[in-house]
């Protein structure tokens, strides 16, 4: 009994370490699943384990849990990351999914501050994306440039040339402000496409990633076990999104993030009271491409080349497709939906053709059952397991 | 009143195209009064409201407030130089937890800089401190319930409440002039009244306070302003005590029409 009761309190540590350890499980389980019907049979398990664990408020829990053992969780987070790049130390193919998710989760994660805080809806997050892989294109090839700073300047330029939508952005609200965002999501790519130096409708390719002499492309060998060169990337992703998950938390709890949330709820009340709505837009659109031009940088680098069509309009829907999907400004939602939205079409090779329709239900889905999200944003904590005296 | 007023308004205008919401006002309002603007519907009170926290330009006129021309002046600054006021139908944040939204309207005293909110954690918690005990004295003046429940999304509470929220966030940046655009409505007689005495308990804490307050039930403006105005298509009709304006024969004119 006494057990049970430890389960159910608020603070217990078991439901957000249980959920990790599945996650983790199920990932594994998932990224070996070959035949299409065992991957269907995983599908179907997941979904049929959520709706059960959902009559028990399990989410409530999870979420109660991490909020408070914040410390504890990511370190599982991390561990768990860590363990499936073990197990599939040496295969290319899962290595190079999991990279790609997080970097990914570092683009999201700079869209939500956008979408999610500031509420700026950005449909060109793949052509903010496609600036920084272009960035390594050129750069990386022709100069010599240190890749360090080929990736910050990757985020740098996504943030300048983002800069001019600012003006236009500002003038107009809702609607009228995602259609600029498409509209420069659609001349990004017929730019690139029409230019020479750029590489054309045929992309140019990327060298891959050198950091202070360390060769990505390489593959170590630890201990005698020979690792997939991807492993080097997923370690780059992993640290990558974990400080683009601090940055994007700490800007959520902090009068910045009390700022855009008000800017994005009430623009005539924000005037009432001294919030100044364009500085904060202007704050959270250029951090939020910053972030998706730094994942573009080293995405391209990873994959060994930049193409137009990566980087279409149609890109940018799923990104703003898993943020919906994960729960709009909960940065935990979005990294499960982009592992999600990523990995399934993948792995389910019939649907590669369908994969768009596969998204818009999911979306439409999402939309008509959980509009807040899989995982709904909580009520601001300043700081986890603050207690008022 | 021999000390100058605090809000001086001399020929304030606003139209909307052909449309004089506000003509030619006139209005004074003395340090720490209570000032009632009353009117029949469209006769300009809210008009008024906008034009002093420059939500709308003033065609003509000033509004002269400690030395500034409110009609010169963005909403922001006007909000800096200590007028805040609330809304008729509320404008909180509701996904917003209460703390979040008095906080929002303490943001003149907050510290906006990055480095500060991203990387000197320690500083911003003695910071976020500070204000949390600020929102729960205020709050407590109001409701020892809501001061108990500060994390919580405003939109799991009732109008009254919300009310209180809303004036909690016009007042916790201690301005000099506040203004309340028809506190009581949508709430009952009884709840209008618990809300009146709490603002005149708010009002014993900040004796520099000063109010206008926008009211249609008469007794609250009885109750508890000390003069009132009377507005009626945009100009000022009637002034003085509630007893000498209610007997007007203008002002009776105006809410029931002419005999």
């Amino acid at each position: 009994m006494i057990a049970i009761g430890d389960l159910v309190r608020p603070d217990a540590r078991f439901p957000g370490l249980a959920s990790v350890a599945a996650v983790t499980l199920y990932s594994i389980l998932f990224l070996h699943a070959e035949s299409q019907r065992e991957v269907m049979g995983l599908v179907l398990g997941a979904l049929v384990g959520l709706l059960s664990l959902a009559r028990f408020d399990w989410t409530q829990r999870v979420s109660s849990s991490f909020a408070h053992h914040p410390r504890l969780l990511h370190g599982a987070v991390l561990a768990s990351v860590i363990t499936v790049l073990a197990v599939f130390h040496d295969q290319h193919y899962p290595l190079l999914m999991l990279a790609t998710v997080l970097l990914y989760i570092v683009m999201c994660l700079g869209l939500n501050i956008q979408f999610g805080y500031a509420g700026v809806l950005n449909f060109a997050g793949a052509a903010f994306f496609g600036v920084g892989a272009y960035t390594s294109a050129v750069l990386a090839a022709k100069t010599g440039v240190p890749h360090l700073f080929i990736i910050v300047i990757g985020g740098g330029l996504a943030a300048l040339i983002g800069s001019l939508l600012i003006l236009p952005l500002l003038r107009t609200r809702g609607h009228y402000a995602a259609l600029i965002t498409i509209a420069f999501s659609l001349l990004f790519k017929t730019l690139i496409e029409v230019s020479d130096a750029l590489g054309g409708p045929q992309g140019l390719k990327v060298p891959g990633l050198n950091l202070f002499g360390w060769n990505l492309n390489q593959g170590l060998a630890v201990g005698g076990v020979e690792l997939s060169f991807y492993a080097n990337y997923v370690v780059l992703a992993l640290a990558m999104a974990a400080a683009a998950f601090v940055l994007t938390r700490r800007i959520e709890r902090s009068w910045i993030g009390l700022s855009l949330d008000a800017v994005s709820l009430d623009e005539t009340a924000c005037a009432t009271f001294g919030i100044s709505v364009a500085r904060w837009k202007i704050l959270a659109f250029t951090i939020g491409n910053f972030l998706a031009g730094m994942a573009g940088a080293v995405y391209s680098m990873m994959t060994g080349f930049a193409h137009p069509n990566n980087y279409t309009f149609g890109d940018s829907l799923i990104l703003v497709s898993i943020i919906i999907l994960g729960g709009i400004g909960n940065p935990w939602g979005l990294a499960v939906a982009a592992a999600i939205m990523l990995v399934l079409p993948e792995k389910l090779q019939f649907i590669q053709e369908y994969r768009f329709l596969l998204y818009a239900v999911l979306v439409i889905l999402i939309l008509l059952f959980r509009p807040m999200g899989l995982l709904p944003r909580q009520v601001r904590v300043y700081f986890p397991g603050w207690r008022p005296q | 009143m021999s000390a100058a007023p605090l809000l001086a308004c001399s020929g304030l205008t606003v139209r909307f195209g052909g449309l004089v919401a506000l003509d030619d006002l006139n209005l004074d309002v003395g340090r720490g009064e209570i000032l009632g603007l009353i009117g029949p519907n469209g006769s300009g009170k809210t008009t008024f409201f906008n034009v002093v926290t420059g939500i709308y330009r003033a065609y003509g006129g000033r509004a002269e407030f400690e030395g500034h021309d409110l009609t010169a002046m963005s909403a922001q600054e006007i909000y800096r130089a200590g007028v805040t006021r609330t809304f008729q139908r509320s404008r909180l944040c509701l996904p917003l937890s209460i703390f979040d939204n008095i906080v929002i309207g303490n943001h003149r005293r907050l510290n906006h800089g990055l480095v500060f909110n991203l990387f000197r954690r320690g500083a911003f918690r003695r910071e976020f401190e500070r204000n949390y005990a600020a929102a729960r004295e205020l709050v407590r003046v109001f409701s020892a319930r809501l001061a108990g429940r500060l994390f919580e999304p405003v939109a799991s509470f009732g109008i009254i409440d919300r009310r209180r929220i809303e004036i909690c966030r016009a007042l916790v940046s201690q301005p000099r002039l506040l203004l309340l655009d028809e506190p009581s409505a949508g709430m009952t007689h009884e709840e209008t009244r618990e809300l009146m005495d709490d603002l005149l308990i708010v009002r014993g804490h900040m004796p520099g306070l000063t109010l206008i307050i926008i009211e249609h039930e008469m007794n609250v403006i009885e109750r508890i302003t000390e003069r009132c105005a009377v507005l009626n298509y945009g100009r000022k009709i009637c002034e003085g005590a509630y007893a000498a304006v209610a007997a007007d024969r203008q002002v009776q004119e105006a809410y029931l029409g002419t005999a």
